[in-house]
């Protein structure tokens, strides 16, 4: 049994090969991973194996659309007088390397220009920094779906990032040379799109860029053909990650194929390689085994018991600015810089040139010498977005009826949503913890889709629905948007923090969680569920800090209106 | 090469290439709005058909791909030019990004004129360039809500008239709008839903075999592009023939009065809003009968194209399970037998 924590380096390293070998075909890499000495570690190992090519660039911080692309550059035209254009970034980063850092808080605007420009020619060649902290957060769907490889070296120390690493910059140009000819057998196509399939990956990029990383591979050894190890490579590199389901284990308890044995560590990729043919490097067992190596275990543990979960970051990462430079109601004038991304007030910066032109000559053709400093640009303020989350009591008997009346409540205002800008969210408690069931959406079709099956009973974890609300707001309030708290309970915790049952400490834990929430200045709505209205519902709403209301029976239809005008009067 | 792959090559995807081929004979049937999943080749179909059809010849130099034998009246480029040089391009494609601001989209006041010369004069923007082509819009459903309004405004009416900053320029913009999303990301509004001609729904094949084939095929075209462009070139200029015959044939082509009558049926009895699916569903099936070669349209035109052209403009019940597409189907049983 391989311990799992060096695969992942290996894996790591030999995933920089690749690309490092064919940045065409497989179009770039996200590397899951915090700043830190391991990264560094990665990033020399990499830059080490194409010495040749140009510098990498470098995706800035706080860069806009228009950065991207070519443009006139205004404020050099104003100095010089005559027009002077500015290349784009993905114009100059056309054919070489692109480090995005920051990736899970890529705006999606840019994430799109950039997901375009990588659907074409002269692309190039992508380095993902996904910086996440949270699991929720990842980076974003438009650009991951088109870089192939993906790999994750959270959690990995200095001790486990050997630097000691066989592959040369000749082994890169010498694969590079031979990659045309590595033949894929027909056979080995079948398998890797039925595997696709069969991890619940729809993206038809997804079966290619898996070829392409086994040909990638094979070529690194100087194999004429794709063989079990190159597949089960693409298999870690490209596919499991993308991976929304895992394929059920053989039932047969026939003697295992060996399992793929560790390369070592000092291991020149060789040709002495596994005899296992490529379909066993499919086969159900080989693939969990392989999502048991690499795959982080909340992930796994995701994979292995809700078929209907999506991975991947639902979030958009860094919001919009709060005050908006292109849409929204007028509200003033700015200085600022000028491109393309912001409207100027011609007035403005007119009013701020003439002052001056006594003393400046105009430059070229101008007839107001106006400088880059004269530019006023139009500030806008764009209603703020809202996010309504539920925190359900799925607690004990009554929890299917109350879900099943809260699941209709959520689906009649998402039928309303795209009025309200409003996104919605349910967190459901029960047992001994609380699940997030529905992520922030608008979409009717997701809320359906994740509400199907509704689990309930058990003990009351109050304050771990509490306390899961209060985080999920704290993420949507980083991604600009307000939360709003709707709670529905009775107000009796029987579960506290620590999983362990006891009223006493779950009723302590549970107003502790409350007055953090009330601290934290978030809006809520306490609805209390039980038969007769309970003191402990009406004190608890008391420590919220927010409004309260018994809806004993409650229905979709009575919990919605209620909802919406709570959330209109707060 | 800068050959978009070839449009008869795709495979599957029927709803969706019969849906664009019908824009293509028919710009006022209404644009054409994809949902799907990402990865699901909705792009490269829009760049495939555009690449199949015949290349346009275009003034030289006019931002706004006017026809030389035509140059529109409110070209404000070619209405000042004496003598009209020629040249041909193939079809545009227009992508829109998905933080296009207004200025880009509809073009604006060339401020670099403005600012160094004091000048004014319009810089076209995107909707210029997509003129006599295609607009292709990725996640339409997170497009601003008045981008939105003001493509689909522009679309029906093909002119693009801009009156800001002291300009007042209208200029020409015909094009097919295509749009794509994915339902999961969030829903469209009913009016705008209402205003795409057809919907298509396309799902990334579930045959292995199917999908092994467009992986053999895209690695054959990535692999040697030209080999794999003229092994299909005969289907592509057969597939292009038809659309030309079909653009012609289509004013003769005949709408019984029975057919219109359970055009109407139909969508009385799905309860859409409005006369937009009567006339889409017309428009729809007659072009179909002009692509297949008939004279007249018959409810078996009708049956084909009714989820297309209907199934996204039903009332929204969130509390209905069904799919909007099978009750177009139950619809179109009861009514049409």
């Amino acid at each position: 049994m391989h311990a799992a924590l060096p695969d992942r380096w290996e894996d790591a390293l030999r995933a920089a090969a690749l690309l490092a070998v064919d940045p065409d075909g497989l179009r770039g890499i996200v590397l899951r991973a915090r700043v830190g000495p391991v990264r560094d570690a990665w990033w020399r190992l990499y830059e080490a194996l194409l010495p040749d090519d140009p510098a990498p660039l470098r995706l800035p911080g706080g860069v806009t659309a228009g950065d991207l692309r070519d443009d006139t550059d205004l404020a050099a035209t104003l100095a010089a007088g005559r027009q002077v254009v500015r290349e784009g970034i993905l114009t100059r980063a056309a054919r070489r390397r692109l480090v995005v850092p920051m990736a899970e808080r890529l705006e999606r605007a840019i994430a799109a220009e950039l997901g375009q420009r990588l659907d074409g020619e002269a692309a190039p060649a992508v380095i993902a920094w996904d910086e996440a902290a949270e699991a929720g957060e990842g980076c974003a769907p438009a650009l991951a779906d088109r870089l192939a490889l993906s790999v994750d070296l959270d959690g990995l120390s200095r001790r486990d990032a050997a630097e000691d690493w066989a592959v040369t910059p000749k082994d890169i140009a010498d694969a590079r040379r031979h990659l045309p000819n590595v033949a894929v057998p027909e056979q080995v196509l079948a398998d890797l799109t039925a595997l696709t399939l069969s991890l619940g990956v729809s993206s038809l990029r997804a079966p290619l860029f898996a070829l392409r990383a086994a040909q990638a591979s094979a070529a690194l050894v100087g194999a004429e053909e794709v063989e079990a190890d190159d597949i089960a490579l693409a298999l870690r590199l490209v596919l499991l990650p993308r991976a929304t389901r895992l394929p059920a284990p053989e039932a047969e308890a026939e003697t295992e194929e060996a399992p793929i044995p560790p390369e070592e560590q000092t291991a020149k990729p060789s040709r002495d390689r596994t005899a296992t043919e490529p379909a066993e490097a499919l086969s159900p067992d080989a693939v969990l085994e392989a999502a048991r190596a690499i795959l982080p275990p909340d992930v796994l543990a995701r994979l292995l018991s809700d078929p209907t979960t999506r991975r991947g970051g639902a979030g958009t990462g860094a919001g919009d600015e709060r005050i908006n430079l292109v849409r929204g109601r007028p509200a003033g004038t700015i200085r600022g810089r000028l491109d393309r991304s912001a409207r100027i007030d011609i007035i403005g910066t007119l009013r701020a040139a003439v002052p001056w032109q006594g003393v400046r000559t105009p430059a070229g053709n101008q007839r107001v010498a106006i400088l880059p400093q004269d530019i006023r640009l139009k500030r806008f303020r764009e209603p703020r977005q809202s996010a309504l989350i539920f925190i359900v009591d799925a607690s004990g008997s009554a929890a299917r009826g109350r879900l099943a009346e809260t699941k209709g409540a959520i689906e009649l205002m998402l039928g309303e949503a795209y009025a309200r800008r409003e996104d919605v969210a349910l967190i459901a408690f029960r047992g001994a913890d609380a699940d997030l069931l529905l992520p922030p959406t608008r979409s009717l079709v997701q809320a359906r889709r994740r509400l199907s099956a509704l689990p309930g009973g058990g003990g009351t974890p109050l304050a771990a629905g509490l306390r899961s609300g209060a985080a999920l707001a704290e993420q949507v309030r980083r991604g600009g948007t307000t939360p709003y708290l709707v709670l529905l309970t009775d107000g009796r915790g029987n579960v506290g923090l620590d999983g362990q049952p006891g009223r006493a400490a779950a009723a302590e834990d549970a107003r502790r969680m409350a007055r953090l929430i009330a601290g934290d200045g978030l809006a809520s709505l306490l609805i209390d569920t039980a038969n007769r209205p309970q003191k402990a519902a009406e004190d608890l709403a008391g420590h919220l800090g927010g409004q309260y209301v018994a809806l004993p029976r409650a229905n979709a239809a009575e919990m919605s209106a209620l909802v919406r005008t709570a959330r209109d009067a707060a | 090469m800068g050959h978009p792959f070839p449009f008869s090559a795709i495979v599957g995807q029927d709803e969706m290439k019969r849906a664009l081929t019908i824009a293509a004979i028919d710009p006022s049937v209404g644009g054409v709005l994809a949902f799907g999943d990402r990865g699901t080749g909705k792009s490269t179909a829009v760049r495939a058909l555009a690449g199949l059809l015949p290349r346009i010849d275009v003034v030289r130099g006019c931002p706004y791909n006017c026809a030389p034998e035509a140059p529109a009246a409110a070209c404000p480029h070619c209405s000042d030019l004496a003598n009209i040089e020629t040249r041909q391009r193939p079809t545009p494609v227009v992508d829109l990004p998905l933080g296009a601001t207004e200025d880009r989209v509809v073009g604006a006041l060339d401020l670099e004129r403005a600012l160094t010369r004091g000048e004014k004069a319009f810089e076209p923007g995107l909707l210029a360039q997509a003129h006599r082509g295609f607009l292709y819009i990725d996640e339409v459903n997170l497009l601003e809500d008045h981008l939105v309004d003001l493509l689909l405004d522009v679309a029906a009416t093909g002119d693009n008239v801009v009156e800001r900053e002291g300009l007042s320029v209208r200029h020409p913009a015909r094009f097919v709008l295509v749009g794509s999303g994915n339902p999961e990301e969030g829903e469209l509004r009913p009016q705008l839903l209402d205003r795409f001609g057809l919907s298509v729904e396309i799902g990334s094949p579930t045959e292995v075999a199917e999908r092994v084939e467009v992986i053999r095929r895209r690695d054959a075209f990535e692999r040697d592009g030209g080999a794999f462009l003229s092994q299909w070139a005969d289907a592509e200029s057969i597939h292009r023939d038809r659309i030309s015959e079909a653009q012609h044939r289509l004013d003769e082509v005949t709408t019984p009065d029975i057919v219109l009558e359970k055009i109407a049926e139909l969508c009385i009895a799905l309860g859409a809003d409005g006369l937009r699916g009567e006339l889409t569903l017309m428009r729809t099936a007659r072009a179909l009968a002009a692509f297949t070669g008939e004279s007249s349209v018959t409810t078996a035109h009708i049956r084909a194209v009714a989820p297309s052209a209907l199934r996204h403009r039903l009332r929204r019940d969130p509390l209905d399970e069904a799919g909007s597409t099978s009750r177009v189907n139950r619809a179109v049983d009861d009514v049409l037998g």
